[in-house]
């Protein structure tokens, strides 16, 4: 059995409704586990990029963006290693205010995690920090000791070290 | 072009008429070259119904007994004509009811358009009455799928929904229609749909992938094409008989590769998979060089995975990227399609004959006509068989009928022994295999080729799963021939039950009514027999009826069909009993 990767996925669409649908079909038939998720504009007018992650053989992952790439409305589909892009996740904390202005141990770990004060009130206060997922996962444990109000994480984003040729390709469409 | 000609035809294509969305979709089908069409009407498709009473001199409406006969008709009609097939359905059940035929037409490929009505916009999402999400439902079993809420959206969607249905590796599209855009009106102008920005029909072939190929195979001692549906699909049968014929190569097809080939051709040697012809499958073990065109190495193809053809290098001529290396890994793939990539390669193959390695296909074949045709086609004991029927039915015919089949035993001894003379002969429900085809698919097919006999084979299983569909025969008068193989039983299933549990018969012994009297009461003439000397007349008199015609043959009850590759087995593994 082939080792099991991490990959990120990028798929360049259409912006059509349904097309999350077609393209989490794929995977959910084939018993994958997506592990992060992330729609967005792209670099591109009027096309939307998928950022898509999951762990798999890269035997199976060939043939997944191939299933996703015969879908009408998908422009072009890739998949990456880790080492081919530089990737970041993003979160937020809501923290009690008290623990700001009486837990000094807080504040160093937010100058060190350079995690960012979104907004500051009486009663809670909100850390913004992007970075790789054990960053963050560090920052969660650190926080937990001193009881975390809610937290949330956004998926996996990433761009390639190298060029995609995507833009070439759509240069010739537009 | 003159400057006055360039202004006049400007003229005429942005020329707009004020329409309701229920007219244009008729127009739309009309600019599509539809001129049949296959439905039942409802509540959220009432307002297309309507115009179409106003079009019905140019479009005609077939009512099936059944939306799921709807879907299979037109699956017919665009397998044997070519042409993309039309059904439609109202909301709700309606829409849910066409899925089976969606998702067969989506696995066998298919061109076909299903339109469906849908509640109005205001209403979506709220459970409303006959409300199903049809675009989630169908999104897994169609190639494109849409729904449109606004009337000026339909034309654009129509011919994009036509494009996409016949171009490339052809396949369904669903278009669901809310009822207020039916209603709405707006200024109408159609263009038919040449590009998709975000989809690449066809490949162009590679010239450096066919060199390859070409190289390959003419290093061969010991090659073996097999075919498929992508031949049919691609209009590809009279190039692949020049390469079959140049480079002298034995040539098994698929079993929706049937026919595109005549099966009296000298390198035609059968069909391969799970209960194809002894050789193709034994020698697929021993190839040294394996050419698919086409085909998609299904599992009842390929068996086990793990020893198919592991001695051979493999070229893949195929349309669909994604189909490369998805099961079989290839040691050359020719992306494109077919008629393009195999007229590429032609100029490319030496002239060979590959006779001692023929032989080895012809030998075996003696092996299994022995063993198992002589019996199936030419049997001594009482009953009746499947196998002799069809040969009846060749000999009637002179293969020159088109074989529609459903799925089961019957479906493999028609798709064994059938002789086709003709490309586009054998209608089947391959990839899903679906029970309830045939007799809807029939339907379509006759009424896109009325000048061709068209012979359904079924058995006394599928044939009830449709079975309202006479209903749609006696009012249309479609001339179909019947022929259901009645052994009161789920004859493949009994037969698995027999060799791999233990002859536990759960629930596949079928008490049957009396079809010719059913038959009657739909006005179709029709006979029982059940004796050896009573099958050619009775063949004859249903070839010779001008109207349709239902034959019911008792058939014995417990025969099987070999030989068979167990699922899971190695392809040389074939059981010849």
């Amino acid at each position: 059995m082939e080792n099991i990767n991490t990959y990120t996925i990028s798929i360049y669409t259409e912006n059509n409704i349904g097309l999350l649908n077609r393209i989490s079909a794929i995977f959910q038939r084939r018993h994958i586990n997506i592990e992060s998720l992330n729609t967005s504009i792209s670099e591109i007018e009027g096309v939307s990029r998928f950022t898509i992650v999951v762990n798999l053989e890269e035997d199976r992952i060939k043939k997944i963006v191939g299933q996703i790439e015969k879908q009408v409305e998908v422009i072009k589909a890739y998949y990456h290693t880790d080492e081919e892009t530089i990737y970041q996740e993003s979160c937020m904390f809501k923290l009690k205010s008290d623990l700001l202005f009486e837990e000094r141990e807080i504040q160093n770990i937010i100058k060190d995690s350079n995690a960012r004060i979104v907004t500051v009130n009486k009663e809670f206060f909100v850390l913004e920090k992007s970075g790789r997922r054990n960053e963050i996962e560090q920052l969660y444990r650190d926080f937990s000791a001193y009881g975390i109000m809610q937290f949330v994480r956004s998926g996996r984003i990433a761009v390639t070290k190298d060029e995609m040729k995507i833009s070439q390709m759509l240069a010739a469409f537009n | 072009m003159t400057t006055e000609t360039v202004k006049a035809t400007q003229t005429a294509t942005e020329k707009t008429v004020r329409i309701s969305g229920s007219e244009a979709i008729i127009k739309c089908m009309l600019a599509e070259g539809v001129e049949i069409l296959y439905g039942y009407p409802g509540g959220a498709i009432m307002p297309v119904y309507d115009e179409l009473y106003k079009y019905r001199d140019q479009i005609h409406h077939v009512l099936t007994r059944h939306e799921q006969g709807a879907a299979h008709a037109a699956q017919g009609y665009a397998r044997i004509s070519g042409k993309v097939g039309v059904a439609m359905a109202t909301s709700g059940p309606g829409a849910t009811n066409l899925i089976t035929g969606i998702a067969d037409a989506q696995i066998d490929s298919t061109p076909l358009v299903c339109i469906t009505g849908q509640v109005a916009s205001h209403l979506l999402g709220s459970d409303a009455f006959q409300e199903t999400d049809i675009v989630g439902i169908s999104t897994p079993v169609t190639k494109w799928n849409v729904q449109i809420t606004k009337a000026a959206d339909i034309p654009e969607v129509m011919a994009k929904a036509f494009y996409i249905a016949r171009s490339g590796r052809p396949g369904p599209v669903l278009v669901d229609i809310t009822k207020d855009a039916q209603f709405e009106e707006f200024d109408f102008k159609y263009e038919k749909c040449k590009s998709v920005r975000s989809y690449k029909s066809v490949c162009k072939t590679n010239p450096e992938s066919v060199k390859k190929a070409a190289d390959l195979i003419n290093s061969a001692k010991k090659p073996m094409i097999v075919w498929g549906q992508g031949i049919i699909l691609g209009k590809a049968e009279a190039e692949l008989k020049a390469v079959i014929e140049k480079a002298g190569i034995p040539s098994a097809w698929t079993i929706l590769g049937a026919s595109a080939l005549p099966t009296s051709h000298p390198l035609n040697i059968g069909m391969v998979g799970m209960h194809g012809n002894y050789a193709p499958n034994m020698l697929t073990n021993e190839c040294d060089v394996l050419i698919a065109i086409g085909m998609r190495f299904d599992d009842r193809v390929t068996g086990n995975l793990a020893t198919y053809a592991k001695q051979a290098k493999v070229v893949h001529f195929e349309i669909d990227p994604a189909e490369i290396d998805k099961n079989v890994k290839t040691d050359v793939a020719v992306l494109g399609d077919a008629k393009a990539s195999l007229t590429a390669l032609l100029p490319l193959l030496n002239e060979t004959t590959h006779t001692e390695w023929h032989n080895k296909f012809k030998e075996l074949y003696a092996v299994e006509y022995e063993k198992v045709i002589k019996d199936d086609l030419h049997p001594t004991k009482e009953g009746l068989t499947m196998g002799e029927v069809i040969n009846q039915i060749n000999e009637q015919s002179k293969g020159d009928a088109a074989i529609v089949s459903d799925v089961g035993q019957h479906q493999m001894i028609a798709c064994r022994y059938a002789k086709f003379n003709k490309t586009k002969s054998n209608i089947t429900s391959g990839g899903l295999g679906t029970m309830g085809f045939a007799l809807p698919a029939a339907i379509g097919a006759k009424m896109a080729a009325p000048d061709r006999d068209v012979v359904a084979i079924i058995g006394d299983g599928g044939y009830q799963m449709n079975i309202q569909e006479l209903g749609t025969i006696f009012q249309q008068k479609v001339p179909v021939k019947i022929v259901v193989l009645n052994n009161e039983f789920l004859g493949m299933v009994r037969q698995w039950q027999q060799l791999f549990f233990d002859k536990r018969y759960a629930s596949t012994e079928m008490t049957n009514p009396d079809f010719v009297a059913i038959a009657k009461g739909y006005y179709i003439d029709a006979k029982r027999v059940s004796k050896r000397e009573e099958l050619a007349d009775a063949v004859a008199e249903m070839m010779a009826c001008e109207g349709a015609y239902f034959l019911e043959v008792c058939v014995e009850k417990e025969d099987n069909v070999f030989p068979m590759i167990p699922t899971g087995a190695s392809v040389s593994d074939i059981r010849l009993s």
